[in-house]
């Protein structure tokens, strides 16, 4: 159980904004990602987002996308503001298709990975992420 | 193979001679008159491995009271399966007839006129009689602590832990993990670790949290009967969510699903013949991880505190569960051959502290860490009227009475107290002494504050904590119960998503709906933010117990479940 006003008003405050914003973030991360793949259709599989189930620390939340093959990677937290976290495109001489980042995320939601294959076509991969209060397990 | 007549033949000779006294007339039974320490001990020694298990022991090295909980709910997936089951549900589930040693051991049914007839349970001198005479049939036994072992009394509050690491090195385990371990701060966990541990500490999912690389030892591998062991070790997942992380800090935790993978294909590749996972994960996130990952043998559960007396199967893993504070001891046989475990015997041993003659030895090294604290053990405070127990996912009375006191004592609208499962029972008429105070609220943040909360505010922790519990997805939670509320009702449905279970909050005082934009006085503690300001909790409720002399603790009424 967290128990100060700060931290309380914080996660209220960024929970509030989850809650209140659902539709108007999940159609900005929607544009965000049509733009990357511009509007082609996505498949699944091909790649590998980690991500921790719950946010050691909501600020700073480890991602890394593996996806042997492909040209570009991108990473959305759909619930943020802002959706759009990193693209990263690997020339041909790259020996590994994969990005390792820490990312800032608003409350719980879904952070997507993107990536385009060499043949021009898009897969995906979403996990939830939680953001807690956190302190109360037994 | 895994057998539940293994456990029953205690209750079997119990029903023999008892049998038709039925529920009530137990009062007056000694314990020691229908009970045997040999038939507790009683095992057909099998195979070539024995892995003894034990977990969650808060700290508690003398024998205690112990309510195992009403309510233990399961959502998803998980709704009605053990741990899940519980009371008349669980003694019907396994077999057992009310009133019988194991079912005062297992369940909450007539708890406290049972527990008078069969006395505490636990107590580490009488582990040690255990563990000894299993290691008397099978030297080379494999002693294994899942963790939560240096905290929870007054004792290891004030040593910081050395009590339990003094008494556990005598008991000589090969290997340990840990969860409260880390809130006795990182430089002592250290310090303990590089000076006085003499057993391995096991984490193969702590991660140094800058460089992301592992921080302490994975796993060990031990040649036992012509077989090679592996016990990885998994330390909980949560701890900087659920403990405070500054604590602790460049640590980093979590599932780590993939690396489980990677370890296990590791230890194969080592030539393990078993591997075995020593979990602090609890239950149902042990069950999810056993169907995820491949080549688990066993996983040894802890952290949720349940206590089963038959494996849970899960794919070709076996899953099993303990208990807490030093209740129960699990002895597990393997036949390992030929590259694998070909055969498993189990038996939960319940500790009946009154059955099993306690290892003078360890008697002593005990009595030696309590003896600086004696007297300050040993004061009382008050009385009981009501059975103060805590363990079940809603209120508990342990926790109505902190409640009511940080509600007196701190002048609150409403309380807050942490769902946390360690914290053993006092039953009616009992003396409430300064040792049990610390055995319900020992630990390392224990400031009870004051501020201010809007409704709102309000409304978004208890969802917080609730999807803690009832998220459907077992590695979303982090294995506490619900907080414990004082000063307010409300009603939840836990098949809900987060945001939509808690409603209708209730301010008890005047009968009021909790007003979002409107503030309230709250006091709780256990806050895992730094800096946190108040006295500590157990000088909140020991000034409550002493003004009133002898407590009670009406029924708690305001917590209305529904979608179980």
């Amino acid at each position: 159980m967290n128990m100060t006003r700060r931290t309380a008003l914080a996660l209220g405050a960024g929970a509030l904004a989850v809650t209140l914003l659902p539709l108007s973030a999940h159609a900005a991360a929607d544009d965000a990602i049509a733009t990357f793949t511009g509007g082609a259709e996505i498949g699944e599989g091909g790649l590998t987002l980690t991500t921790p189930e719950i946010a050691e620390n909501g600020n700073t939340v480890p991602v890394s996308v593996d996806a042997p093959g492909a040209v570009a990677i991108a990473v959305f937290a759909t619930g943020n503001p802002t959706p759009e976290v990193i693209t990263a495109k690997f020339g041909p001489l790259a020996a590994a298709q994969s990005v390792a980042t820490r990312i800032r995320l608003a409350g719980t939601q879904d952070v997507v990975a993107v990536a385009q294959m060499a043949d021009g076509s898009f897969v995906r991969a979403a996990n939830t992420v939680k953001v807690t209060i956190g302190g109360c397990g037994g | 193979m895994i057998s539940r007549r293994d456990f029953l033949q205690a209750s079997v000779a119990a029903s023999a001679i008892y049998g038709a006294s039925g529920i009530g007339n137990w009062a007056r039974l000694a314990a020691q008159q229908a009970l045997t320490q040999d038939q507790l001990l009683e095992f057909d020694t099998m195979g070539n491995v024995t892995l003894i298990h034990i977990t969650d022991i808060h700290a508690q090295l003398k024998p205690i009271w112990f309510r195992e909980p009403e309510i233990n709910l399961g959502v998803g997936d998980v709704n009605g399966l053990p741990p899940h089951v519980t009371g008349q549900d669980f003694l019907k589930l396994f077999n057992m007839t009310p009133g019988t040693p194991e079912a005062y051991a297992l369940t909450y049914v007539d708890f406290a006129s049972l527990a008078k007839g069969y006395g505490k349970m636990g107590g580490m001198d009488r582990v040690a009689t255990v563990v000894k005479s299993i290691r008397a049939e099978r030297p080379d036994a494999l002693l294994l602590d899942g963790g939560d072992t240096w905290q929870g009394s007054y004792t290891a509050q004030m040593t910081h832990g050395q009590d339990m690491v003094n008494v556990l090195n005598a008991l000589n385990p090969d290997a340990m993990t840990a969860h409260w371990e880390f809130t006795l701060g990182i430089d002592r966990v250290t310090e303990i670790i590089d000076n006085h541990l003499s057993f391995p500490f096991l984490g193969a999912n702590i991660y140094d949290a800058e460089w992301d690389e592992p921080a302490y030892e994975p796993y060990k591998i031990f040649e036992r009967g012509g077989a090679k062991i592996a016990v990885i070790g998994q330390a909980f997942p949560y701890m900087p969510i659920a403990n405070p992380g500054w604590m602790f800090p460049g640590l980093s935790f979590g599932v780590r699903e993939d690396r489980m993978r990677e370890v296990v294909q590791e230890v194969r590749d080592a030539g393990a013949d078993a591997v075995v996972v020593l979990s602090h994960n609890g239950f149902d996130v042990d069950r999810k991880l056993a169907s995820r990952v491949e080549g688990i043998d066993l996983i040894l559960t802890g952290h949720t505190h349940d206590a089963l007396p038959e494996p849970v199967k899960v794919g070709k893993t076996l899953l099993i569960a303990s208990g807490s504070n030093g209740k129960f001891v699990s002895r597990v046989d393997l036949d390992v051959r030929d590259g694998g475990v070909q055969g498993v015997r189990h038996k939960l041993i319940p500790i009946f502290s009154d059955v099993i003659t306690p290892d003078a030895e360890m008697t002593a090294l005990i009595d030696e860490q309590r003896a600086p604290y004696t007297e300050a053990l040993a004061e009382e405070l008050g009385s009981t009227d009501s059975l103060l127990y805590r363990r079940g996912n809603f209120n508990g009375t342990w926790d109505d009475l902190i409640c009511n006191a940080l509600i007196e004592e701190r002048e609150a609208d409403i309380a807050l107290s942490p769902g946390f499962r360690w914290g053993p029972s006092l039953l009616p008429g009992d003396k409430i002494t300064r040792e049990d105070v610390f055995n319900a609220t020992g630990m390392s943040y224990p400031e009870a504050y004051r501020s201010e909360m809007t409704g709102e505010m309000l409304h978004v922790i208890m969802e917080d904590v609730a999807d803690n519990l009832f998220n459907p997805d077992p590695y979303y939670q982090q294995g506490g119960d619900m907080v414990r509320v004082g000063g307010m009702g409300y009603r939840i449905d836990v098949t809900k998503p987060q945001g939509s279970r808690i409603t209708e909050m209730t301010l008890l005082k005047t009968g009021e709906a909790i007003d979002p934009a409107k503030t309230y006085v709250v006091s709780g503690w256990a806050s895992v933010n730094e800096g946190t300001e108040g006295p500590a909790i157990w000088d909140v409720v020991e000034s409550y117990i002493k003004r009133h002399g002898t407590v009670s603790v009406d029924p708690n009424n305001s917590v209305q479940v529904v979608g179980a």
